[in-house]
């Protein structure tokens, strides 16, 4: 068997570090004139793909995005990781609100198919949207078994053994390929884009598709009905001895007087 | 200016801002408004765009090493500092990003960028840690780019893949009789052979404790004067070479600056870097494009001391309201964030003109004067702003307030900064 094809789905989301304001129409949060980036659990799975490239597992290495054109900025990045090309799928502005995880994983089915890959790589969730659904709802499509919450994957003979975070502690499990993976934060540690590799990344083929392009139509089943803030905390109180702690809590009501 | 030459330029000039006009409304969210891109003034083909407009790639190395800045630098500025040591992490992610070899060809390992984005990395790393960034300042700004203009192709072959890759090197010229008159240099070359004795001691040698190689400036013909001096590259581990007392300085802690003492060294004629005699040319060229490097070093350096003290005046409250509330701190956050952009773009305009191919002589020795001007106003005002915790170690605000002094005395005190700029006026006066 030769190299696995990889595809790798990055979502640019609003950086980590950026402080989200709630839209004054409360049905959003603002979006523009703020810093994004590529959503975290991405940048761990492309940096997987990258890995598994450079144990010469696989041959190469294709990223995907979804959505308007300053996606080609977290393509480019991922490009400058060691992704050997993009596809970027341009959803036009006023589609990208209604776009969820169902049609992002039909659009990522369709260009598994294509390219004919292996293995498709995903952050577990996007943290924008927390929806924790386009791999599920990919490996549903294409009828391939997943591995979600990879904590670890290793290359076995046409398969894989993924161990999974879960609630208890880990499960390992074994799936055959082609198959479904999507990442969990202990997976690894995301390289940065060397700036050699950014000017490198320049040359690197982009192609540009629309959703119609795979007969995906951006319809919303759903309907935002609000979006709010968190509760702002309210100031605490200094005590001055446990004793008075203890008070305290009996008094509030979370210990047994 | 040949007419040949101009019109190239102009015809450049035209690609690049049909170039930027079409990435402009590809990243319109980002860098402006929408109304904006629509707005054009007068005839649209001489819209020209703002130079502190970022390319994509420029965008993402900016990004990158802001976040490298973050995470691998930040955590170890206060002890850096304190022990007045670089840490040796700091020097392996700065190689390993690429961040040495900036301009350095990719055949030679480098990251095959401009001069434009040296500038700007220094100024994000200044932004953390402005002892950091003088040391990738003074390795790509003045020893890259000595080399890659200057060295045979037996000379890059052998250093530049190990500057872009594990060596940093040091530029050797001031001596203790010796710092703004260079012609006044002590250290001889003497020729024996094939090869050259280099006698004299070197100071104030940024890099000087983990370099691993100098370049050192010597006369090796005092008769000729000036015309005498050469430059000579020296491997570390070259007889007789010596890296003296590190100095304890006020600020820039971290950066080592050391003697060095050359103590009958044998260089092989096959070391000259460019040719014999033009050493003090050399040296005064590379100074002039070199210092808008310093400008953008204490350009990231106000505006690190500025983010970092800014927010504190919206937290903290006296009299029933926020600090920033009170118009006359309003006026002096005003005041000094206009100043910041003004050395911005005295910074950065230098800049693209360097890359244009144009004569920055002028402009980087304002962009050099008025930014290390602007960092010790940002660094002084911003203690104020914080009042006692601003005085405190607990805050970075004093550790900038220390870093910015050097900016008004290396490459080129600020007075000389001065003297140049006024013979650049008296030169345009005759000529024009």
């Amino acid at each position: 068997m030769s190299g696995l094809r990889i595809l790798v789905g990055c979502k640019r989301v609003i950086d980590y570090a950026v402080k989200v304001r709630v839209r004054p129409d409360k049905l959003g949060v603002v979006t523009e004139g703020v810093k994004h980036s590529m959503n975290p659990f991405d940048e761990i799975a492309v940096e997987e793909a990258v890995r598994l490239k450079e144990k010469k597992l696989a041959s190469e290495i294709i990223v995907a995005s979804c959505g308007p054109q300053q996606n080609q900025e977290t393509l480019r990045t991922a490009l400058a990781m060691g992704a050997d090309k993009a596809i970027h799928v341009l959803v036009e502005d006023k589609d990208y609100s209604n776009l969820q995880p169902i049609h992002v994983s039909k659009l990522l089915a369709k260009i598994a198919a294509e390219e004919k890959v292996d293995i498709v790589l995903l952050g577990k969730q996007a943290i924008d949207d927390d929806c924790n659904q386009t791999g599920q709802m990919l490996a549903a499509i294409l009828d391939w078994p997943q591995g979600t919450f990879a904590s670890k994957v290793v290359k076995k003979d046409g398969s894989l053994d993924v161990t999974r975070e879960v609630d208890g502690g880990l499960e390992t499990i074994n799936i055959k390929l082609p198959a479904v993976i999507t990442t969990d934060l202990r997976l690894n540690e995301p390289r940065y884009a060397t700036l050699p590799n950014i000017m490198k990344a320049k040359k690197k083929p982009l192609t540009t598709k629309k959703p119609s392009d795979y007969g995906v139509e951006i319809k919303s089943s759903h309907q935002v009905l609000s979006v709010e803030d968190p509760p702002t905390r309210e100031a605490g109180q200094k005590v001055e001895s446990v004793d008075l702690l203890v008070a305290k809590l009996k008094e509030a009501g979370f210990m047994k007087s | 200016m040949s007419s040949k030459i101009l019109k190239s330029l102009w015809h450049q000039r035209g690609l690049l801002q049909q170039s930027v006009r079409q990435w402009r409304c590809h990243v319109a969210g980002r860098q402006l408004s929408n109304p904006a891109t629509q707005l054009h003034v007068g005839h649209p083909s001489l819209v020209s765009p703002p130079c502190d407009l970022l390319s994509e790639d420029e965008q993402m190395m900016k990004d990158v090493v802001a976040r490298l800045s973050l995470e691998k630098i930040q955590p170890l500025v206060r002890k850096m500092d304190a022990e007045s040591q670089m840490d040796q992490s700091v020097i392996d992610a700065l190689f390993e990003n690429g961040l040495m070899g900036i301009e350095i060809e990719a055949e030679y390992g480098g990251t095959n960028s401009s001069f434009f984005v040296a500038n700007l990395v220094i100024e994000e790393l200044a932004k953390v840690d402005p002892s950091v960034s003088v040391m990738v300042d003074v390795h790509n700004t003045l020893l890259v780019t000595l080399m890659r203009r200057l060295g045979t192709p037996e000379q890059k072959q052998k250093y530049l893949p190990r500057m872009a890759k594990d060596m940093l090197t040091s530029f050797c010229l001031s001596e203790a009789d010796s710092g703004t008159d260079a012609f006044a240099m002590k250290t001889s070359a003497v020729k024996k052979g094939d090869y050259y004795i280099l006698n004299g001691t070197k100071l104030w040698i940024t890099n000087a404790e983990q370099a691993g190689a100098f370049f050192v400036f010597a006369n090796a013909q005092p008769t000729a004067g000036y015309k005498g001096i050469t430059c000579f590259l020296v491997d570390r581990d070259t007889e007789g070479l010596s890296v003296g007392k590190k100095e304890d300085k006020l600020g820039i802690r971290a950066s080592s600056t050391c003697a060095l003492h050359l103590d009958n060294v044998m260089v092989p004629a096959s070391n000259i870097l460019g040719k014999f005699g033009l050493g003090y040319k050399y040296c005064i060229e590379v100074l002039n494009e070199g210092r808008i490097g310093i400008g953008a070093q204490m350009l990231g350096l106000a505006e690190g001391c500025f983010n970092a003290t800014v927010p504190y005046t919206r937290e903290r409250k006296q009299f029933g309201k926020r600090i920033c509330d009170f118009q006359g701190m309003q006026h002096q956050i005003a005041h000094v964030a206009t100043q910041i952009e003004a050395a911005r773009l005295l910074v950065y305009n230098a800049a693209r003109r360097r890359e244009a191919g144009l004569s920055v002589i002028k402009e980087g020795s304002m962009a050099k004067l008025y930014a290390s001007e602007v960092a010790a106003l940002t660094t002084s005002k911003c203690i104020e702003w914080m009042g006692g915790v601003g005085f405190t170690k607990d805050y970075p605000v004093e550790k900038f307030y220390r870093d910015c002094k050097i900016g008004a005395i290396y490459e080129g005190t600020s007075n000389i900064q001065l003297n140049t700029i006024f013979k650049c006026l008296e030169h345009e006066a005759q000529h024009s």
